[in-house]
């Protein structure tokens, strides 16, 4: 899971080394830590936002340490799939059950089908779709996209996949 | 100056294509100390034989108006057989069922001690560990460049500029006339058939546009690669094909909602997990191998210099004399 939380943090030294070591102790590997030196609340405080990944659950332990420790968390947002990959399908796709193929993939618990998008220019003639699916990591997505292959397979389906990613994708 | 001599086994548009570029080349060559004489060219009907030079502008002229190249009934075999010289050029029609009979004439010609520079794909997609074995064997030199992409240079870029470099993978688009029919049908939304019959029309794709759109050109290159690049020991059933044939206009203008495009790419892995695959694939539009037209790209991944990509022309006859050329020149030069 990723979580972003919101911090206010005392206007002295010390103190986001303070807020950060939880997190380390607890096993959160640190994503981001965006540190708004300009931006004092009418308090005085200092908000920061830190962004991590926790693969063991242990997020409440995080908060109350950190509470404990005098830091005043503002907000706490999580993402549980943070993996994603589009594929086009071509074929009968309506025909073949989508809702199968897709549940094939929701039923993982570990990845998810989170948007489609059908075109389907006649009768009898192929559809297309593309489809988002999300996971909880890079292992689990391609894990997805194995049985993605495998139920297009039996059903006459042809997926379209990226190219690898590498240091020449640009980012739209 | 050293005199290297030639034959010209084929003379379709590729063969034609070296004789124009031997002609426009003459003193580029002359000023560089090459002095390439041809002495044979042949077609399927029979050749035409002068040891002192054959005329290539009479030569092309003669294929022009009778549709033959020959003044003797002399065959192709019997020329790199009999007729004395050091190096045959074989640019005979690709072949992907038995690779003939461009596998026997390189076989021959390394028999007799002769290098070899070709452009057909078919022997070396079946039997590029025996064409390598035989070359060596009979210490001559073979070169290839012109199987793969065209006049782009993937093979001697790989060999030569990379040097050092483990190339630990390889993608691009190595066919251009499914490129020109997915690049028509992203831009106009108009359907494969309807793209594939413009495409026949203009020259870019047979009347049996099959060895193209199914993927088998692309493989049989990547084949090539594989074998050459990566010291692999496989054959064109070894890869796995998907070709363009199933591709819609709705996936392609769906693919565009995310900022991609759709390319029928061939990939050859190093290692363990190497893998030989030529399907379509999602390419995000503003990646270097997203290229349109009739363009070839190869993107090779590299452990020291990186991703290192380059784009050309994969297909037409000045375009793939150049890279026969460039073989032509590579072996006067080391073999003197």
């Amino acid at each position: 899971m990723i979580v972003s939380m919101d911090l206010e943090l005392k206007d002295r030294p010390g103190q986001l080394v303070q807020a950060l070591k939880p997190l380390s102790m607890i096993g959160a590997n640190i994503m981001s830590v965006l540190h708004h030196h300009d931006q004092h609340t009418p308090s005085g405080a200092i908000p920061v936002q830190v962004v991590f990944q926790l693969t063991n659950g242990k997020l409440d332990d995080i908060i109350t340490d950190l509470e404990k420790g005098g830091v005043r968390i503002v907000s706490v947002g999580k993402k549980l799939m943070y993996e994603e990959v589009t594929v086009i399908l071509i074929g009968h796709i309506v025909h073949s059950d989508m809702g199968d193929t897709i549940d094939q993939i929701d039923s993982t618990g570990f990845a998810e089908v989170v948007n489609l998008s059908i075109s389907m220019p006649g009768i009898n003639k192929p559809s297309s779709a593309s489809l988002v699916i999300n996971a909880v990591g890079v292992a689990q997505l391609g894990k997805a996209l194995d049985i993605l292959r495998r139920v297009a397979s039996e059903k006459d389906l042809l997926v379209i996949e990226p190219i690898e990613k590498d240091d020449l994708s640009v980012k739209k | 100056m050293k005199t290297t001599r030639l034959s010209i086994i084929g003379f379709g548009a590729v063969g034609q294509g070296v004789a124009n570029a031997l002609l426009q080349k003459h003193d580029y060559l002359e000023s560089a100390g090459l002095n390439l004489k041809v002495v044979a060219i042949s077609d399927s009907r029979g050749a035409c034989i002068d040891l002192d030079g054959v005329d290539l502008e009479a030569a092309l002229e003669r294929k022009k108006e009778s549709g033959s190249v020959a003044t003797s009934g002399v065959m192709s075999f019997e020329v790199i057989r009999d007729v004395d010289h050091e190096l045959v050029v074989e640019v005979t029609p690709t072949n992907i069922d038995d690779g003939e009979p461009g596998l026997t004439y390189m076989l021959e010609a390394f028999r007799h001690g002769r290098h070899v520079v070709t452009s057909n794909k078919g022997p070396l997609a079946l039997k590029y560990n025996q064409l390598c074995d035989e070359s060596k064997r009979n210490a001559v030199h073979f070169r290839y460049e012109a199987t793969v992409g065209g006049a782009m240079p993937i093979l001697n870029l790989a060999h030569d500029a990379l040097a050092g470099n483990r190339i630990k993978g390889i993608e691009g688009i190595l066919n251009g006339t499914c490129n020109y029919i997915l690049s028509r049908m992203t831009d106009e939304g108009l359907s494969y058939e309807h793209v594939l019959g413009e495409a026949q029309e203009l020259g870019y794709a047979e009347t049996d546009p099959t060895y193209d759109v199914e993927g088998i050109d692309a493989a049989c290159k990547l084949v090539i690669l594989a074998n050459s690049i990566f010291g692999m020991d496989v054959n064109y059933d070894d890869v796995e094909v998907t070709g363009i044939t199933r591709i819609t206009p709705e996936a392609l203008t769906l693919a565009g909602d995310e900022g991609m495009v759709i390319k029928l790419i061939g990939e050859v892995k190093d290692g363990e997990n190497g893998k030989i695959m030529v399907s379509p694939k999602l390419v995000p539009e503003q990646h270097p191998l997203a290229v349109g037209g009739t363009l070839n790209v190869a993107l090779l991944k590299t452990d020291m210099a990186g991703p290192v990509c380059v784009t050309g022309k994969g297909a037409g006859s000045m375009e793939t004399a150049s890279a026969i050329l460039s073989d032509i020149i590579a072996i006067c030069k080391n073999s003197h």
